[in-house]
């Protein structure tokens, strides 16, 4: 467990991004992944008085505060129907409910874990990433925040854009609470010609990366499609599983979400 | 005693044996009152901490803790030269003296032998200052190659002991110079000839980890002194008496100084019978004359407890072709780690538990136990069984293949039947056993013979899926012969009830309710007449503590018998009342009757009739008691058991396999177990569920890894993964049980059999599933997933999905 | 720096380490109910109630729980032994010591279900919504025998259920 000096519950964004620019300080999110380290912070910084909890579904998009939790996530109904339920699958699976309500869909986004559910399922999804500097804001997509280094921006939140998709979600893991040692998320994009899959293959067990291709050679031969995709994507090796291990669900949730998303329904 | 006691548990006319009450403490559990350790220690306790050796194996050639002691807060820091290193060593094993486990230990050694060894004892007034003064304790290190690979262990020139007053006090065949904990060789017949002569010999090698028990409540111990000086430890101990032992040798104080007490245990299942951590708060009270609390994180439970010794066993299984197993040959290496707690005797276990199961003509069986310079292992339920029974209950599932039979049919062909002398159960005679019968019973609860060996199917959306069985069978032990002891004291109190004191240690279990209710049985009295109250070691009888499935049976016994001697007692009181012979007096639980020997039958209605002058209330006689009249009617009784009367399990697992992906998931559990009379069928089913689970997790998910430098890189329920609730479908459990004439009302044990047989059964039905058969513990979904690409002839997954091969 | 949380029912103030946890707060002002099984936040056994809601108390600072409701067991006595009884009845508290969390947990399980209007809940539905609380004595089947033997109870006696 970690130590700190000094805890701010923040008024203002302008207030919390002062004090994150010392550098011993910290933004704490829902401080389950924090807490399992040993550092010495000064000042933690609290987000949970700025408003920032709030699922907001309009006609064109989802903004999700980066204080949510992975509960409220988990159990929204707009996003589980627009994502067919992909949200339910990939969130279900972490530790459990009371931990569910403490962990921050901003804290798994900024954290950019390897192993985030939550990271593999966004990035499958036209996700951008809301980021707080100095009197500013600005808005990145997922894939880009998650290439970059950690900066002393604050997430804010997150936006995914609706288009016109299904969604896919699959994770294999030790035991159904554990960190996943493969995750794979899809997304069958109809808003763009011709149609295009995306993949997201996360806990490899490095960063969530994706995969994109036409729809269509997916749709054909979905057995080759995934072998494609496992030959792509590296794959290392940890406690949990082996990179031949890895490379092999790769190629088996490849495979499946192809399947699964060509599904007449 | 004319209630003939034991023909009531044979006629099944029991009143509170053999139902199931609410455990006594239930309401508090539930209301979550502060029953635990941790939960009642005084509030100014010094915090309590070891500093943790960062090597495997190293000396410490100088350490500094000038700067440490000055940090506020501070107490005391105490180091190897607080303690006479030429002084006896001890063992933290709870075991009854004189121990098999050798004395290998200091309080604070020079010599560091695992990541994690005590370097430094720091007592502080808060956590704080204490990991403070633990970050500035300067230590210059001689860091020395470790042992970490147990099959290099014997005759390294790396010594885990080299010192010269290591010591082991009972002949176990250990060496500290040849890093040997122990060794034993036994045998009945000529193995050799025997295997020679078979026309099959499997011939295998089985590996299982060192698995963490996983009790909920972290280590916590707090030490007071009392008005009269004298050392008080409070402990989540399952061996309050062994704790005394053990932390006179650890302190060399004298016994008679310390007082060791147990409040409620948040679980044990072995891990307590380890005195992990006592002596460390003992010694900070004793020097410096205050409350003292030690707390393990979780880490430290993982990284300093005992975990399940890692065994590797090598069997060879003879058998003819028509199925008769004549021959067994078991080598087993048994991992101790750096310090021999229970090394000698859990190894044992591995054969002693799985030989006498079936009828060899001759059998062999071989152990060493080696020194290594990973964390101690220690006592876990089944103590070396479980690892025996996946090792000899998979060769029979192999055999059952090579020779194409049902692997129930192959065991009722082979298994050891009551009456039979066991040559590899110490000689011991089988005095109760229904295991042919559970082995029907599971045959027909799971489904067996519409499900075996499994079949694979395809869902709608392209899984290839499988769902396949297996099984095993197991035995344990009730008790160590002629080792353990069970006590008890009852009184009866004013008040007319009854105080039951036990030097065992229910944590969990329930057993102070089910002692409870033998009590109740035997004193003809309603349950709540029963009051517990122990273990204590100031006041409890002597008993060896809640381990090797010894307390229904062997304190059972105790408490059966001082109910009786108490009952005699109440009788020949009432008698001299009622002025009349002792032998025409009869007891009903609430009143001593005068009931003439000749004219038995109409004496109740006399008596109803009649009832100023020919009974006397219990109320009476007790209250007499406490004026002095009677004197107090007490009774302690204390058993050992010559035998150790096995209970026995038959075992299905039914597996769900992602034969892709290699998840699975245990969807039903079938165990019939004959462990005698149930005392509380509630609690023995929970028992078995409990420990079925345990064992489950042991099969499928319970991983061990090592650091290059020998660290524990599961050190925490993060990385360290037992069964959450999704990941098991459903246990079922039925009771078939025989008689057992030694145990109170026809108890045999089933705390520790009930974890024996997953292993084994889960490890058949992955086999059937993925057909390649897994030696190796835990079976991961990589091995499954990866065995399917390999595949393997015979396998449902060979046969039926030719793509997988 | 100092803190006023609502506990069971009662403002309780005091002056806290800014790292402190909510458990160590909740224990040292009597909540001896909540209990410390893992420090990873995977056991469950410190699960209490924040604004209705069940959370880990050792995964959240005493800091922010500042000017929030908390419940612990103390707070739901009666609660307690009505569920908690049909667990005991099974003999599934074992050892109790994860019993304070999981009651927690599933007495928040009980309202959620009563607020969507669920009576009988699946065993795989109760088992997610278990997930995070970890026991090592019964193997659960125990504990959901007893679950299902209360949901089936406050089936006929609606009423009666104080949950």
């Amino acid at each position: 467990m970690f130590t700190a000096r000094d805890y701010c519950r923040a008024g203002s964004m302008e207030e919390a991004w002062t004090l994150y620019q010392k550098k011993n300080n910290i933004v704490v999110g829902g401080m389950q992944w924090l807490k399992m380290s040993d550092a010495s912070y000064g000042t933690l910084i609290d987000l949970s008085g700025l408003g920032l909890d709030r699922i907001e579904e309009d006609q064109y998009e989802f903004h999700i505060g980066a204080m949510t939790t992975l509960r409220q996530l988990e159990t929204d109904a707009g996003f589980n129907a627009y994502t067919d339920g992909a949200a339910r699958k990939a969130l279900s699976g972490i530790v459990g409910v009371q931990f569910r309500n403490l962990a921050t869909v901003g804290g798994s986004v900024a954290g950019r874990y390897g192993f985030s559910d939550v990271c593999t399922l966004l990035l499958c999804l036209n996700t951008y990433v809301h980021l707080f500097h100095a009197e500013t804001s600005s808005e990145i997509p997922l894939a880009e925040f998650l290439a970059h280094p950690c900066s002393r921006d604050i997430v804010t939140g997150i936006t995914v854009k609706k288009v016109k998709t299904k969604v896919f979600y699959e994770s294999v893991r030790n035991t159904r609470t554990d960190f996943p040692i493969l995750t794979c998320a899809a997304s069958l994009r109809y808003n763009e010609t011709p149609s295009k899959i995306l993949l997201s293959i996360g806990a490899r067990p490095q960063k969530a990366v994706l995969f994109a291709a036409p729809a269509e050679d997916a749709a054909k031969d979905p057995a080759a499609f995934a072998a494609r995709v496992a030959e792509e994507i590296p794959t290392g090796s940890n406690v949990r599983g082996s990179a031949q291990y890895r490379s092999h669900l790769v190629q088996v949730l490849a495979e499946r979400a192809a399947r699964n998303l060509f599904q007449k329904d | 005693m004319r209630t003939g006691d034991e023909a009531k548990g044979l006629t099944g006319n029991l009143k509170v044996v053999n139902h199931s009450w609410r455990k006594k403490d239930a309401d508090q559990l539930i209301t979550g009152k502060p029953v635990y350790t941790q939960d009642i220690a005084p509030k100014d306790c010094l915090v309590v901490k070891v500093l943790e050796s960062p090597y495997a194996n190293a000396i410490i050639e100088d350490i500094d803790t000038s700067v440490a002691e000055k940090v506020p807060g501070v107490a005391a820091v105490f180091t190897w030269k607080d303690v006479d290193q030429n002084a006896r060593r001890y063992t933290k094993a709870g075991a009854t003296f004189p121990e098999s486990s050798p004395y290998d230990r200091l309080l604070l050694d020079r010599h560091m032998r695992y990541i994690g060894d005590g370097a430094a004892i720091v007592a502080g007034e808060d956590e704080k200052c204490v990991d403070k003064a633990m970050r500035l304790i300067k230590i210059k290190w001689n860091v020395l190659e470790p042992v970490l690979d147990m099959h290099k262990a014997i005759d390294n020139k790396i010594l885990v002991h080299p010192e010269d007053n290591w010591e082991s006090i009972v002949p176990v065949g250990a060496d500290n110079k040849r890093n040997l904990c122990a060794h034993s060789d036994e045998s009945d017949g000529d193995v050799e000839a025997v295997l020679k002569s078979c026309d099959i010999v499997i011939d295998e090698t089985y590996h299982t980890q060192a698995c963490h028990q996983g009790y909920m409540e972290p280590f916590c111990t707090w030490c007071t002194k009392d008005p009269y000086g004298r050392l008080v430890i409070v402990s989540s101990t399952q061996i309050v008496f062994h704790v005394r032992r053990n932390v006179a040798n650890a302190l060399h104080i004298p016994k008679s100084m310390i007082r060791v007490v147990k409040p409620r245990i948040g679980g044990g299942f072995g891990a307590k019978q380890t005195s992990v951590m006592e002596m460390y708060p003992a010694f900070v009270t004793w020097k410096t004359g205050r409350n003292a609390k030690m707390v393990f994180t979780r880490r430290q439970c993982l990284t300093q407890g005992t975990p399940r010794h890692e065994m590797e066993m090598h069997v060879r299984l003879g058998a003819m072709k028509d199925g008769t197993i004549r021959g067994i040959y078991l080598y087993t290496l048994s991992n101790a780690g750096a310090y021999g707690e229970h090394g000698p005797t859990t190894v044992g276990l591995s054969g002693h538990k799985t030989i006498p199961l079936y009828r060899p003509e001759a059998f062999r069986f071989v152990t060493d136990v080696v020194y290594t310079n990973i964390n101690a292992a220690g006592a876990y339920r089944g103590f070396g069984a479980t690892q025996g029974m996946f090792a000899v209950e998979s060769a029979v599932n192999e055999l059952c293949h090579k020779l194409h039979r049902d692997p129930m049919d192959l065991r009722l062909q082979n298994i050891a039947h009551e009456g039979d002398i066991m040559p590899g159960y110490y000689n011991e005679p089988n005095t109760s056993s229904n295991l042919d019968r559970c082995i029907q019973k599971v045959r027909e609860m799971s489904g067996w013979d519409a499900k075996y060996p499994g079949q694979k199917f395809t869902t709608p959306d392209g899984r290839h899926m499988a769902r396949t069985v297996g099984m095993a069978i197991a035995m344990q032990g009730s008790s160590i012969s002629a080792v353990d002891v069970g006590g008890a004291t009852l009184r009866l109190e004013e008040g007319g009830f009854y105080m039951l004191i036990l030097g065992c240690a229910d944590m969990g279990t329930g057993c102070d309710t089910i002692l409870a209710q033998i009590a109740a049985e035997a004193l003809d009295c309603p349950l709540d007449k029963i009051q517990v109250s122990g273990a204590d070691t100031d006041t409890s009888p002597y008993d060896s503590g809640s381990y090797a499935s010894s307390t229904t049976y062997l304190t059972g016994r105790a408490v059966r018998d001082a109910a009786l001697e108490l009952r005699k007692k109440i009788i020949r009181e009432g008698a001299r009342l009622l002025g009349c012979p002792e032998e025409d007096a009869d007891f009903d639980g609430e009143y001593v009757r005068y009931v003439p020997l000749k004219v038995q039958e109409p004496s109740e209605n006399k008596a109803a009739a009649d009832p100023e002058e020919k009974k006397v209330s219990l109320n009476e006689i007790a209250e007499r008691t406490v004026t002095n009249i009677t004197g107090i009617l007490e009774a302690t009784n204390t058993q050992s058991s010559p035998t150790s009367p096995p209970p026995y399990m038959a075992g299905v697992a039914e597996l769900l396999t992602d034969l892709d992906t290699g998840e699975c998931r245990v969807e039903n559990y079938y165990g019939a177990i004959d462990c005698g009379t149930t005392i509380n069928p509630n609690l023995a089913r929970v028992q078995a569920e409990g420990g079925i689970l345990q064992g489950i997790g042991m099969a499928l998910y319970e991983g061990v890894h090592r650091t290059e430098k020998g660290a524990l890189i599961e050190n925490s329920f993060m990385q360290y993964k037992m069964p959450a609730r999704p990941d098991i479908g459903q246990i079922h459990i039925s009771f078939d049980p025989s008689y057992e004439h030694l145990g109170p009302y026809g108890a045999k044990s089933i705390g520790e059999l009930v974890i024996d047989t997953p292993c084994p059964a889960v490890a058949e039905a992955v086999y059937n599933a993925c057909g390649v058969r897994m030696r190796t513990l835990p079976i991961t979904r990589e091995d499954i997933a990866m065995a399917g690409i390999k595949g393997e002839e015979g396998s449902v997954a060979a046969q039926e999905n030719p793509s997988l091969r | 720096m100092t803190v006023t949380i609502n506990v069971n029912g009662k403002a309780i103030c005091g002056d806290i380490a800014p790292d402190l946890l909510l458990i160590d707060f909740l224990r040292d002002h009597g909540c001896l109910s909540v209990k410390r099984g893992c420090d990873t936040s995977n056991c469950g056994a410190c699960t209490v109630h924040m604004d209705g809601k069940p959370v880990l108390s050792c995964g959240i600072l005493a800091a922010r729980a500042d000017g929030h409701q908390i419940t612990t067991l103390e707070g739901l006595q009666k609660e307690a032994l009505e569920f908690g009884g049909f667990i005991a009845d099974e003999g599934a508290e074992q050892c109790g010591y994860c019993s304070p969390g999981l009651i927690m947990e599933c007495i928040a399980m009980v309202r959620e279900c009563r607020e969507k209007g669920i009576d009988n809940p699946s065993d795989e539905d109760i088992k997610a919504y278990l997930a995070g609380n970890l026991c090592r004595c019964s193997g659960y089947e125990g504990q959901m025998r007893g679950i299902h033997a209360f949901f089936e109870w406050r089936r006929s006696h609606r009423d009666a259920s104080i949950l």
